[in-house]
């Protein structure tokens, strides 16, 4: 059940509308913008800060490793929650980690093992929290 | 696919530099100074215990001096690198015929200070063969729930901030070192299995090959850089 509820994503949107976007909600429902805004500034749950700078003045140490995230407010939400499910299908290369995967990854922590890092309620959370900023 | 390892974008030797250069003016100087390095009390436990008879002799009565040995280390012999604290135990068991040493302990960590402080200022000399070989596929290896691989950090990021703190390039030229996070002195491993959980890896246990490789592959990267042995690091 987990393992389709991860995959489902690829199949219906990834592989029909291109890979450029997941335009639907990997929940069916809508997420949080306040609780998107903790995870995303939160160093152990998001780990956003770590690479990305952004609109938290209350977060003294904020990476610059990545763009601002300011510079979502280009991308589309279908656009953003790909970037967070698997940012390598925007980009091969990059060393932004795929927030919504449990495959194809090596040597993974054994309490970590089949868990994404982070749910598909908390993924819609991130992505209403992005939406805002434009 | 996913897990293909990445081609490393390798350093160029001029442009190396020790972790001690991305480092505050007081962490500088409280390596620089052997009386407020805190090291010093596990460099005089190792002096200690170098002279002290265990089994059936003391090291010193086999070794006059260890000036440049550490340099050298890891080593390969019989297709297998063995480090610097392997050797040492190496030595306890079959020369003294002693217990070894458990990794990370006071002694082990105070006996390798004393011997790597001998090279202090002199360049590593690694060459190349199957085992760095070895430790650079470990290098470049995405790892982890975050799928990071150390060169992805190391050699394409370095200088950049990670939150609050500055990518070094992971030059393994001060160790054991002491650590102001730890509040206590570490070896070379410590630190590699740390970078390990920081991706959420499972780091590879003490003494293991993995990791003896890695070292091996940092010491060639790092090659003609000048051991500092016993570094302070944030
Ligand atoms: C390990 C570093 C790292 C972490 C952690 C990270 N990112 Fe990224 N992110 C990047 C990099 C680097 C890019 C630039 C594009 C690329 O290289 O893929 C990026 C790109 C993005 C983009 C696209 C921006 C653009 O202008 O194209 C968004 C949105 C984004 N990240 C959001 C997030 C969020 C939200 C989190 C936390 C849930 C996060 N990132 C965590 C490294 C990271
Ligand atoms: C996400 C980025 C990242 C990754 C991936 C990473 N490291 Fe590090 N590494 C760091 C940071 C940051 C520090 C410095 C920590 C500090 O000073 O608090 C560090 C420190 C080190 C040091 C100490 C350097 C010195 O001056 O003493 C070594 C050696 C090292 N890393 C090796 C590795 C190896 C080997 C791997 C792969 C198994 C790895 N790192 C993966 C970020 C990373
Ligand atoms: C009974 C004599 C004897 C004692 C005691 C002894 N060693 Fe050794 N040690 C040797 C010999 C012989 C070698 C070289 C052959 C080998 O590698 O085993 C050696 C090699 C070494 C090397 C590697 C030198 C190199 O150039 O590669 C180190 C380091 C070392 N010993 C440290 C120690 C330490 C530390 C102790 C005390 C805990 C110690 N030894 C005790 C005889 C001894």
């Amino acid at each position: 059940m987990r393992f389709l509820l991860l995959i489902l994503p690829f199949l219906f949107f990834g592989k029909a509308l291109g890979d450029d976007a997941i335009p639907a909600s990997l929940t069916g429902a809508k997420g949080d913008p306040q609780r998107g805004r903790a995870i995303v500034a939160n160093r152990q749950v998001g780990l956003c800060l770590l690479c990305h700078s952004g609109p938290f003045p209350e977060e003294r140490f904020q990476g610059n490793l990545a763009p601002d995230l300011r510079s979502a407010a280009r991308l589309t939400e279908g656009e953003l929650r790909l970037r967070l499910v698997d940012p390598a299908r925007a980009n091969p290369q990059t060393i932004m980690p795929a927030y919504y995967r449990t495959e194809g990854l090596t040597r993974v922590a054994p309490s970590l093992r089949g868990k994404s890092i982070l749910t598909a309620e908390q993924i819609e959370d991130v992505v209403a929290y992005l939406v805002t900023l434009k | 696919m996913l897990c293909m390892s990445l081609q490393a974008g390798e350093i160029p030797l001029g442009e190396r530099r020790s972790g001690y250069e991305f480092m505050g003016r007081d962490t500088r100087a409280m390596q620089d100074d052997d009386s407020t390095n805190p090291a010093l009390f596990w460099l005089m436990d190792g002096e200690t215990l170098w002279k002290r008879k265990d089994g059936v002799a003391a090291c010193s009565s086999c070794h006059e001096t260890m000036k440049g040995v550490a340099a050298r280390y890891p080593k390969v012999a019989g297709g297998r690198a063995v480090n610097l604290e392997q050797q040492i135990n190496a030595c306890r068991s079959e020369r003294q015929k002693a217990a070894p040493l458990a990794y990370e302990s006071r002694e082990l960590l105070a006996l390798t200070a004393y011997v790597a402080r001998q090279s202090r200022g002199m360049p590593i000399e690694a060459g190349w063969n199957e085992r760095t070989e070895a430790g650079r596929a470990l290098f470049t290896r995405r790892q982890g729930q975050l799928n990071l691989a150390c060169t992805q950090c190391h050699d394409d990021n370095w200088g950049k901030q990670l939150s609050g703190t500055t990518i070094p390039q992971a030059h393994p030229t001060g160790y054991p070192i002491y650590r102001l996070e730890w509040q206590d002195m570490g070896s070379l491993q410590r630190r590699l299995r740390n970078c390990m959980i920081g991706v959420r890896a499972e780091p590879y246990p003490y003494g293991s090959a993995e990791l003896v490789d890695l070292e091996l592959y940092l010491m060639w990267r790092a090659r003609g850089m000048k051991l500092e042995t016993p570094a302070v690091r944030p």
